[in-house]
C-alpha cells in the first residue's frame, strides 16, 4: 500500500468516527482566559481536559518570571544544550530540581517526551533489557524502540507478572530497567510501587528502577515529589522523570538520579544532544512553578478535592469511572461512537474533556478523560457534573434515574494487577500495518 | 508428537483464541493483516505466549515478523538463546 492510500485510509477511519460533530484533529481555542476558561467555537467553555493539575499556567509568579527572562534572554536559545543552547537558568533549574528530590543530579530535557526518549534510549545498552509496564505512554514505547536494548512488557500494575519476567532473565547478563509510571494518565490509576520496588530489590544487583512521574509531580507525595514520596520508595527509584508540561505549567523534562556519574547521560542521550534546549521563558516559568510547589501553599490539597467532587459526582451520576479518584477522571463509555457523540455534545455544552479511543486506550477502552485542576471552582465542578448528566441522560448514556448509592459505595476497579494483560496508550503513534507484529 | 509441533499446536491455538470465531489461523496467516488484531493485541497476544511458553519474548524480536511462520521460526531462534 503506497503512502497515498495509507493516508485516505486512516482519513476514511477518522471520518467515520466524526459524524456531524467537531474534529478532535481540528479543535482550537480561539482565546485561552485562565486556566480554566477559554474560548471554543466562538463561545465560552469550561476547560476540564488541559493536565493543568495545580493551575499555574497564569500564576502571576510564574507569568511574570516567563516574561522577564524572555525579554531579558530572547525568545529561544537556537540551539541544543551541548551546544549554545545551555544558559543560567538551564543549570540553576537543575541544581533546583536535584535540591527538591533531595537527589543528587538533575537533567533538563527540552519536553517530557524527550525526557522519556531520552533516558531509555541513553541508559540501557545492547545486551540489557527494559521491562515496561504494558499501559506505559507512548514516549516509553518510542523510548524503547529508539534503545539496543531488548523490551520485555508486564502485565500492567502487576508487580507478581514482573517478578516472573525478571525470573526468566535471571541468567542473562545484562542490566534490567523496570519502568512504571506514577499516575498513568488514560485511567488515573497509581501503581502499587511499594511493591514494584520490593520485587526490585528482591532481583537483586543490575536491576534498576525508573518511574516517570509525569501525572503525579506536585500531586502527590507530602512535598509534592509524586509517588516515589507517597509510597516512601524514594531510595528505591534510581531514575526519576517527569515533565514540565502538567503541574508545573509550561514544558519541558527531567530526570533526577542519585547515580554518581549520571551526568555522562549529556554526552550519550541523542534526545538530549540534538534538539533545541528549553526556552529561557519556559526554563524561568518552571523554576518559579517548582517554588510555589515548594512553598505548599495548599494547591495539591485543592487539587485533591476537586478530584473527588468530581469523581464522586460522576460516579453518583451512573459514569462508569476508572479505577480510584484521581486528577484524571476517566469515564469509560460503551464504543468509540458513544465517546465521540458524548465528547462532541459536551463542547457544544461549553464543557471541554479529552477523548481517548482504541488503539490509544487500555483494554481497547473508549474514555473521555476529564481531568481536575486545583484552579478549578466547586461551582465550575457542579457546572460540569450538571452538564455531564444532562448531556449523558439526552444521548442514553446515563441510567434513567441517578444512582446517589454509588457514592458511599465500594470503587469498581476496571484493571486490577492479576487481569488480562492491559493494552498500552502508545499504539496509537506504533506502527500497526507495518510489519505484521509491531516492532515495538 | 515433537517439541516443535507442540508449540506449533499452542501457537495457533491461542492465537484462535485471540482472533475469534470464523477466522481461520494457519501457518501462513499474517497476523495483522488477516485478523482483526491491532498492534496492541497482538503485543497481548505475545504476552501470553510468553507465559504458555515460558520463554522470553522481546518486541524488538518481532519487527520482521509478519505470519505465524515467522512467529515459529522467531520462538524457534529464541529457545535456542535461552
Amino acid at each position: 500500500m503506497g503512502i497515498n492510500e495509507r493516508l485516505a485510509e486512516i482519513e476514511r477511519s477518522v471520518e467515520s468516527l466524526r459524524g456531524n460533530g467537531q474534529d478532535p484533529r481540528n479543535l482550537w481555542f480561539e482565546a485561552i482566559h485562565s486556566p480554566t476558561e477559554a474560548t471554543l467555537n466562538g463561545r465560552s467553555t469550561m476547560l476540564f481536559g488541559t493536565n493543568n493539575y495545580l493551575g499555574l499556567t497564569f500564576d502571576p509568579r510564574c507569568v511574570q518570571a516567563a516574561a522577564g527572562a524572555t525579554r531579558m534572554e530572547g525568545s529561544g536559545t537556537t540551539g541544543s544544550r551541548i551546544a549554545n543552547g545551555s544558559y543560567s537558568g538551564h543549570t540553576a533549574l537543575e541544581a533546583e530540581i536535584a535540591e527538591f528530590y533531595n537527589k543528587r543530579s538533575a537533567v533538563v530535557f527540552s519536553t517530557g517526551y524527550v525526557a522519556n526518549i531520552g533516558i531509555l534510549s541513553g541508559l540501557p545498552t545492547h545486551g540489557d533489557y527494559l521491562l515496561i509496564d504494558a499501559d506505559s505512554h507512548a514516549s516509553i514505547y518510542d523510548g524503547c524502540k529508539m534503545s539496543d536494548a531488548q523490551t520485555v512488557r508486564f502485565r500492567h500494575n502487576s508487580p507478581e507478572d514482573l517478578a516472573k519476567r525478571l525470573r526468566r532473565l535471571k541468567d542473562e547478563p545484562g542490566d534490567k530497567f523496570v519502568v512504571v509510571e506514577g499516575i498513568y494518565s488514560m485511567l488515573g490509576d497509581k501503581a502499587p510501587l511499594q511493591e514494584f520496588a520490593d520485587v526490585k530489590r528482591e532481583a537483586g544487583d543490575g536491576v534498576y528502577l525508573i518511574v516517570d512521574e509525569a501525572h503525579s509531580l506536585g500531586v502527590l507525595g507530602e512535598t509534592g515529589r509524586g509517588l516515589c514520596q507517597e509510597a516512601d520508595v524514594e531510595d528505591d527509584c534510581d531514575f526519576i522523570v517527569g515533565t514540565f508540561s502538567k503541574s508545573i505549567g509550561t514544558v519541558g523534562g527531567y530526570c533526577v538520579s542519585d547515580m554518581e556519574s549520571f551526568h555522562a547521560l549529556r554526552m550519550i542521550s541523542r534526545p538530549y544532544m540534538f534538539t533545541a534546549s528549553m526556552t529561557p521563558g519556559a526554563i524561568a516559568g518552571a523554576r518559579a512553578a517548582f517554588q510555589i510547589i515548594a512553598e505548599q501553599r495548599g494547591e495539591q490539597q485543592r487539587l485533591w478535592r476537586n478530584c473527588e467532587q468530581l469523581y464522586r459526582g460522576a460516579q453518583a451520576l451512573g459514569y462508569e469511572v476508572g479505577p480510584q479518584p484521581s486528577p484524571v477522571v476517566a469515564l469509560i463509555l460503551p464504543d468509540p461512537p458513544a465517546a465521540v457523540g458524548l465528547w462532541n455534545r459536551l463542547i457544544d455544552a461549553g464543557l471541554y474533556t479529552n477523548i481517548a479511543i482504541p488503539p490509544a486506550t487500555p483494554n481497547s477502552l473508549s474514555l473521555l478523560r476529564v481531568s481536575v485542576s486545583a484552579a478549578h471552582s466547586g461551582t465550575q465542578i457542579r457546572k460540569a457534573l450538571d452538564i455531564l448528566g444532562k448531556v449523558g441522560h439526552e444521548l442514553g448514556i446515563l441510567p434513567d434515574r441517578p444512582m446517589p448509592q454509588v457514592l458511599s459505595g465500594p470503587v469498581k476497579v476496571i484493571n486490577g494487577g492479576g487481569g488480562r494483560a492491559i493494552a498500552a496508550k502508545a499504539p496509537a503513534e506504533m506502527p500497526a500495518k507495518g510489519a505484521a507484529v509491531p516492532s515495538h | 508428537m515433537t517439541e516443535t509441533m507442540d508449540i506449533e499446536k499452542n501457537v495457533i491455538s491461542l492465537l484462535k483464541s485471540h482472533v475469534g470465531e470464523g477466522v481461520e489461523v494457519t501457518l501462513d496467516t499474517n497476523i495483522i493483516g488477516d485478523t482483526k488484531l491491532d498492534s496492541v493485541a497482538v503485543m497481548d497476544f505475545v504476552m501470553e505466549l510468553e507465559d504458555e511458553l515460558d520463554i522470553t519474548i522481546p518486541l524488538n524480536r518481532l519487527a520482521d515478523v509478519k505470519t505465524v511462520s515467522d512467529l515459529l521460526a522467531a520462538i524457534k531462534a529464541l529457545r535456542s538463546d535461552q
